[in-house]
């Protein structure tokens, strides 16, 4: 299913086809190579690294089981190095990214692992407000200095406890090969006005200026998300995202008549085309630029992939120039049933280390370390790029699909973009039917 | 892939036969039955009627139940009177279409995909040469599941790299088969009834095969044409046949799901009550009355033609 790997509300980085330079039955060796490993490692510290961790007190002890959704290859491949090298007894009960997304609720009421991959802001806060999650602002004591302050936001529920380690995030941003650039004499645009003379350029160049995919629903919010920061500001976005501003607003109908004007230069037919195959555009040349987050990078490999550069969105209105960058976090939370709440602790503990994540991201390298003193000297020059892009960021959004209740993400914004991108025109009866929507769901 | 909420309706429907008359006859002769006559009835009526209850009608009571309340899966549940449902209707942008498209399946299945299944098996019972080659050729996609369909729909009517845009040489101007709205629909409906001809041609082969060749000769002596013993002596003997092809029509067409939800998770174009029902229902926050509400209207809907089927099968068999 590698052509539609992502659901209604889909953390895209999690869904990514094998990729990379191992082909398939490679991986799959290396892959049950890293399972020995891990099993391995799980009998080794109860003798050798004994000393290293004395089970008196019990903290460590006993199996830890983990919850993943890490089922491609690569990730999966990865975060089991990962958990093998925490010295814990981690058991791993992988589940197919989707559906791990679609039983979440039922997941968590019934019997689920003690630690669980999931994402930051609003998605987490929801389950932490139910009572699904254990607080774990004492983790957060020990490793918070390690973090960002809008790391440490990102991963505080409404109560003001820390129920999520953040473990990597992926920017979003426009994306376009070097190459084309150069050899056409293309200036990266900081304005709006910019990149529409630039889209008109490309497009008398014989370029399709943007490429744009929305076949699965959520690409598409990446632009109304941008469109919106840049010319009503982070706290516009926060508040429309928890339902408190209109979606009659004259400021949201602003965004979809700006993404008008951006329409002529975007690819045609984007509701029946897949992000990777947008990308697959942009990499023949025959797009010019393609706003997706870094996951994108999946798609190229070798020469292409060298030729990659990114670009910020560009600024819409001057006061808030281009302050917000939209980057979800994907981490680790403790379910509240948990059965083993020291290991599960221990085993959160690594994974906020330095440590794990250089180990993760040596394996997986589209994406971007959360911890301040992770390791960037094998960083690629896209992924040194998108730590500047993120530190530099005032605001850090989580995209909307994350910044939001689910059902509405779902139900009501995928359905009303893609119409949005069917029939441009009516700005008026979509923002009027999204409002009476969002005001039964929210009142819910 | 394949969820279940559209299997209660369909099973209830289907299990509206099951408590019939003979229960009313039982009891005028229950004196006639030994006491263990009555434990190896009781048990043997009593098991499939408990699993009945259970499985079919407890869980269809169930959605009937939720679609006037409000939950998501973790908190309480609230009941709200009839908002679900005024909200479906009103407030709901992809519930109409998704109303006609299911309407529209049934339309396509019943009266174009079905005759042409029919018409090939006559042909192919007509004993011609390769039968067997076309037989096999027709009912190969009733083997691959819908969503393997899907997926080969991808392979065939992408817009940028499919095979259809490539065939037609319209790589420059090309269709956008499975993007839009206005089109997306007919592709779709043209790989279901792809899948749905082999069935039911396979179905009516098998009864052909099964009509006594001296009605057709009586026939030749009476002086009919082809058409006339087709029409006159054949597809009436077909009737059990008929029957069974005309629930499956209908069940496809009000369960379809599968192929929709591979292409494009059934939006944009390709709506269907029973993807409203998992959009709604399944997923992290959930709307469970919500969806429950879709799936009651969903099962309204197959109630009535199931209905209508029973009606007319009981008044033909009373006639007889």
């Amino acid at each position: 299913m590698a052509t539609f790997p992502s659901g209604p509300s889909v953390p895209p980085a999690t869904s990514r086809p094998a990729s990379g330079p191992a082909p398939g039955m490679l991986d799959r060796r290396r892959l049950l190579g890293g399972v020995a490993v891990t099993a391995g490692a799980l009998a080794l510290p109860a003798g050798l690294a004994g000393c290293e961790k004395p089970t008196e007190g019990g903290s460590g002890g006993g199996t830890v089981t983990f919850g993943s959704n890490y089922s491609d290859e690569v990730p999966k491949k990865a975060i089991a190095e990962v958990l093998a090298g925490s010295g814990l007894d981690v058991k791993i009960n992988t589940v197919d990214h989707n559906t791990f997304q679609e039983n979440i609720t039922r997941y968590l009421q019934a019997t689920p692992d003690d630690v669980f991959t999931w994402f930051s802001g609003f998605r987490m806060q929801y389950f932490a407000a139910q009572g699904l999650a254990t607080d774990i602002s004492d983790i957060w004591q020990s490793v918070g200095g390690d973090f960002s302050a809008a790391m440490k936001q990102a991963s505080t529920g409404t109560d003001g406890k820390q129920y999520f380690v953040p473990f990597y995030y992926y920017p979003w941003a426009m994306f376009y090969r070097k190459s084309v650039f150069q050899e056409r004499g293309y200036q990266v645009p900081k304005t709006w006005d910019d990149l529409k003379a630039l889209a008109a350029k490309m497009r008398s160049d014989g370029l399709i200026p943007i490429a744009m995919a929305d076949k699965d629903g959520w690409p598409a919010m990446g632009t109304f998300d941008y469109i919106n920061m840049r010319s009503n500001g982070y706290d516009f976005h926060v508040n429309l995202m928890a339902g408190k501003e209109s979606w009659e607003d004259s400021r949201v109908k602003q965004v979809f008549t700006l993404w008008r004007e951006l329409l002529p230069y975007c690819q045609p037919g984007a509701n029946g085309r897949t992000w990777q195959e947008a990308a697959q555009s942009l990499g023949q040349k025959q797009t010019g630029m393609y706003l997706l987050g870094m996951f994108v990078g999946q798609q190229f490999q070798g020469e292409v992939a060298a030729d990659m550069d990114f670009f910020p969105f560009p600024q819409i209105v001057e006061a808030h120039g281009q302050d917000a960058v939209e980057a979800p976090i994907d981490g680790f939370m403790i379910s509240s049933k948990v059965k083993n709440v020291d290991g599960a602790k221990e085993l959160l503990r690594y994974l906020a280390s330095a440590k794990a994540q250089n180990a993760y991201l040596k394996s997986d390298p589209n994406n971007v370390a959360t911890h301040n003193g992770a390791d960037t000297s094998g960083y690629s020059a896209l992924q040194k790029k998108a730590v500047e892009l993120v530190s530099g960021a005032k605001q850090i959004s989580q995209f909307l699909d994350r910044d939001t209740r689910p059902d509405f993400a779902s139900t009501v914004m995928i359905p009303s973009l893609q119409s949005f991108l069917n029939a441009p025109n009516d700005i008026d009866g979509l923002c009027r039917r999204i409002e009476s929507q969002k005001k039964t769901i929210f009142a819910s | 892939m394949t969820s279940t909420p559209t299997a209660p309706p369909v099973e209830a429907g289907r299990a509206a036969d099951v408590p019939g008359r003979p229960a009313r006859r039982r009891r005028r002769r229950i004196g006639r039955f030994s006491p263990r006559d009555i434990a190896v009835i009781g048990l043997l009526l009593g098991l499939p009627l408990l699993l009945d209850l259970a499985l079919i009608w407890g869980p269809a009571l169930a959605s009937i139940g939720l679609s006037f309340t409000s939950w998501d899966g973790l908190g309480e549940i609230r009941p709200v009177g009839l908002d679900n449902y005024v909200n479906i209707v009103s407030n709901y942008p992809p519930f109409w279409p998704a109303v006609w498209h299911n309407l529209l399946w049934l339309a396509f299945l019943g009266l174009v995909a079905t005759p042409f299944g029919l018409f090939l098996a006559v042909l192919l019972d007509r004993e011609m040469r390769f039968t067997r080659f076309y037989q096999t050729a027709f009912y190969l996609p009733v083997v691959l599941s819908l969503a393997v369909v899907g997926f080969l729909a991808q392979l065939i009517f992408s817009r940028d790299y499919g095979a259809a845009n490539a065939l037609l040489g319209r790589a420059d101007n090309p269709v956008d088969w499975l993007g839009d709205p206005s089109i997306n629909l007919w592709s779709v409906l043209l790989l279901v009834g792809w899948r749905h001809v082999g069935y039911v041609m396979l179905l009516y082969l098998a009864g052909l095969k099964a009509v006594d060749p001296a009605l057709k000769e009586a026939a030749a002596i009476d002086g009919a044409n082809e058409p006339q013993t087709f029409f006159r002596v054949v597809f009436p003997t077909l009737r059990p046949v008929n029957v069974i092809v005309l629930v499956i029509t209908v069940i496809e067409a009000l369960r379809a799901f599968d192929i929709v939800y591979a292409i494009n998770r059934g939006r944009n174009g390709l709506e269907l009550l029973s993807v409203l029902v998992t959009d709604n229902i399944v997923g992290e926050a959930s709307r469970i009355g919500y969806g429950s509400a879709i799936a009651v209207i969903l099962l309204l809907i197959s109630t009535g033609f199931i209905a209508v089927y029973l009606v007319q099968v009981f008044r033909r068999e009373d006639e007889a």
